[in-house]
């Protein structure tokens, strides 16, 4: 078991900078296979009219000139030992781990990362529960009853929730519960701060994503249900004199919560790499909020720090769930 | 008593067998029909038979003859899941004088692994795959009696050490999966034994284990009803296995019983073709090997259009003997042969003895 996690774990951080080797080539390769000269890209990193010095400031900190595994290696080690930026007149040091350092807003990008990362999770986290919640509890009654118009009604549920988009479904929350009926507040407070009000906010954006995903749990647990439950082992459950409501949790639930399990973490690790839609919809400063701003500013080293993030994300999510699924289901071995 | 009234009505149905009138599972006329889209599914149609506490019964016929829905019925089970929804049932069952086809199915429920009890044909899928042996057995047992987890555990693995499972305080603590499939069945009977239930009924015990585990297996179902007591019912194709094991037999065919009687009645003295054709179809030891088994020609009927008159007549080598085409037209009903044994047959007595001694008796 313990091997078997070093093992993961090593395998995991070499996934980690397969990715960050990847996106650094698409960032520092690309342009230049694609004929671009050392000042143009540098240029991008500025923005409009930028001086000479600026110029040979971000060639001189990013190494633009210096072959692309050196520049990768700087980068590695400033996410590693933290990093200084000469600017000319000025110094900046990006303690480790620093993720790079945006010329063109003049800000690291670690610390804006670690400040909107709250946000993100706050609303991947209590939508995980909505949806996770909601999706099992529709999927398992509608496999008790296939037919019954309460199975109708969530699978149609479900179809308009993973058929409707969030710039719908989150604009319409918007407008009738904060708008129009305002029952819900505007502005994200952090849960530290005051924990109904952060829920009172985040309640609509939960919803919306909620519905998204519940539409995906609800026809997964419907079918392992319904396919559960034809099992053997039901029968003998039942053949035992349990009561039906212990014969459908406790044996055929338990059954189809495996597969959720694999599904949730990594819905779940995408998720916290920026829920980049929603975040934009209910303006909350998030780390997929981060991405776009970045991404409309054409600010690259920021871009850059997200993608990886989300990257780790996802690799530690589909780390955990492997974990996850070996203590759920004994046939699994860990070897 | 009631049920000895009923008794009364059910004319041509063999009577109970034992002294006082009641025996101590009476199934009487027993219907179980599912509605499906091609149709009504007749899978029984008009079962009775008697079981005394001690003894064994063993349920004989092809797939698709009733006899698994006999036992899911009797249990109750097949009112359960969404094949059971629509079920339709009539007739009776007694079990121990109580009447398990118009009770309330919670007063069913608690019968279910106390007094009746389900051993089933494949015991890696009947088991399951999450839980260890030990938790499923502690959860068969405190249904029905509460006692603390610790203690139920020791209940377990005491059973665990009677069918047989060497060092069942360790191995109370594997999955199924780690066990092999002799060990599962074993640890199935425990399971289904640790009610000390009285009537044990084994759904094909023995059909997904290699032969020399049937043995065992059938030698600790015998022992543990001696120790027990208790009725076991035992389905079964494979007539081996009834012949080690079983007291009385009843032949069913299209969801009906063709023939019942003792095993030897039944074996020696078989008074319906159908049986004829199960006997000659057996691979015997005694037999050359260059001899070729026969098979019962054609098809299992089908349980929504049951053959009119004797379901078994397209597939039956003497229909036309009776006169007047009777075999096609007219159902027979269980007819005493012998003591303790009957055939639904149309075949007249003379016939049926003439066939047996000139045509089937020397070829097996």
């Amino acid at each position: 078991m313990i091997s078997y996690i070093i093992r993961r774990t090593i395998a995991a951080v070499i996934l980690l900078l397969v990715v960050a080797a990847v996106t650094f080539g698409i960032f520092f390769l690309l342009p230049r296979l694609a004929g671009q000269t050392v000042d143009q890209l540098a240029q991008q990193y500025i923005g409009k009219n930028p001086s000479p010095a600026d110029i040979a400031a971000v060639k001189r900190n990013l190494g633009l000139d210096q072959p692309v595994y050196i520049q990768f290696w700087h980068f590695i080690k400033g996410i590693v030992a933290g990093a200084t930026y000469d600017l000319g007149p000025t110094t900046v040091h990006c303690d480790a781990p620093c993720f790079g350092y945006s010329f063109k807003t003049h800000v690291e990008v670690w610390p804006q990362l670690t400040s909107r990362l709250p946000v993100t999770i706050s609303l991947a986290a209590g939508a995980a529960v909505l949806w996770l919640v909601s999706g099992v509890t529709a999927g398992v009654i509608s496999a008790l009853k296939p037919g019954s118009i309460l199975d109708r009604l969530f699978m149609g549920v479900a179809l308009s929730g993973v058929s409707l988009p969030m710039f719908f479904t989150g604009q319409l929350a918007l407008l009738l519960f904060t708008f129009q009926w305002p029952i819900f507040g505007r502005t994200y407070v952090p849960f530290t701060e005051n924990p109904s009000q952060w829920a009172n906010t985040l309640f609509p954006a939960w919803c919306s994503l909620a519905l998204l995903y519940s539409a995906i749990y609800a026809r997964l647990t419907r079918s392992g249900m319904l396919e559960t439950m034809s099992e053997d082992y039901i029968r003998t459950a039942r053949a035992k004199g349990l009561r039906e409501r212990n014969v459908v949790v406790k044996h055929g639930l338990r059954s189809v919560l495996t597969p959720i399990i694999t599904v949730f973490g990594m819905d779940l690790g995408l998720l916290l790499g920026g829920a980049v839609i929603t975040e934009t919809v209910f303006s909350l400063h998030g780390i997929g909020e981060y991405a776009v701003k970045s991404i409309q500013d054409n600010d690259l080293p920021p871009i850059l720090g997200v993608t990886l993030l989300a990257a780790f994300f996802v690799v530690f999510a589909n780390f955990l769930v492997d974990l996850l699924y070996a203590a759920a289901d004994p046939r699994v071995r860990l070897s | 008593m009631t049920e000895l009234s009923k008794t009364g009505a059910a004319v041509g149905e063999p009577a109970p067998a034992s002294p006082d009138g009641t025996a101590f599972l009476d199934v009487r006329d027993l219907r179980v029909h599912f509605p499906t889209d091609d149709g009504l599914v007749k899978s029984v149609d008009g079962l009775s038979f008697q079981l005394e506490k001690g003894k064994t019964l063993s349920i004989v016929g092809e797939s698709g003859s009733g006899k698994s829905v006999t036992s899911l019925a009797i249990m109750g089970l097949h009112r359960l899941g969404a094949r059971g929804k629509n079920v339709q049932m009539s007739g009776e069952i007694w079990l121990d004088g109580k009447e398990l086809v118009s009770a309330d199915p919670d007063e069913v429920r608690r019968l279910r692994g106390r007094e009746m009890a389900m051993i089933f044909q494949d015991p890696l899928s009947a088991m399951h795959p999450y839980y260890t042996i030990g938790n499923q057995i502690v959860e068969a047992y405190r249904v029905h009696h509460d006692v603390s987890k610790k203690a139920a555990r020791v209940r377990a693995v005491e059973m665990l050490d009677r069918v047989g499972i060497p060092e069942p305080h360790k191995r109370i603590d594997a999955y199924p999966h780690e066990f092999s499939g002799g060990m599962r069945q074993r640890a199935m009977i425990a399971m289904a034994l640790v009610n000390n239930p009285e009537l044990l009924i084994a759904d094909e015990p023995t059909t997904a284990l290699d032969v020399t585990v049937q043995a065992q297996i059938l030698d600790l179902i015998r022992d543990l009803q001696k120790e027990f007591g208790s009725a076991v019912v035992i389905i079964t194709h494979d007539l081996g296995v009834v012949a080690e094991i079983a007291d009385d037999v009843l032949v069913m065919y299209g969801g009906r019983c063709v023939e019942r009687g003792t095993v030897d009645d039944v074996f020696e003295r078989p008074q319906h073709p159908y049986t004829w054709g199960l006997l000659g179809s057996m691979p015997r030891i005694d037999r050359d090997t260059t001899d070729r088994l026969v098979p019962v020609k054609g098809q299992p009927p089908s349980l929504i259009n049951v053959p009119s008159g004797c379901a078994f007549h397209p597939r039956c080598p003497y229909a036309d003997v009776p006169k007047d085409n009777v075999t096609r037209t007219v159902r027979p009903e269980l007819q005493q042969v012998g003591t303790g044994h009957w055939s639904a047959c149309h075949l007249s007595p003379e016939d049926r003895t003439r066939i047996w001694t000139e045509e089937i008796a020397p070829k097996l």
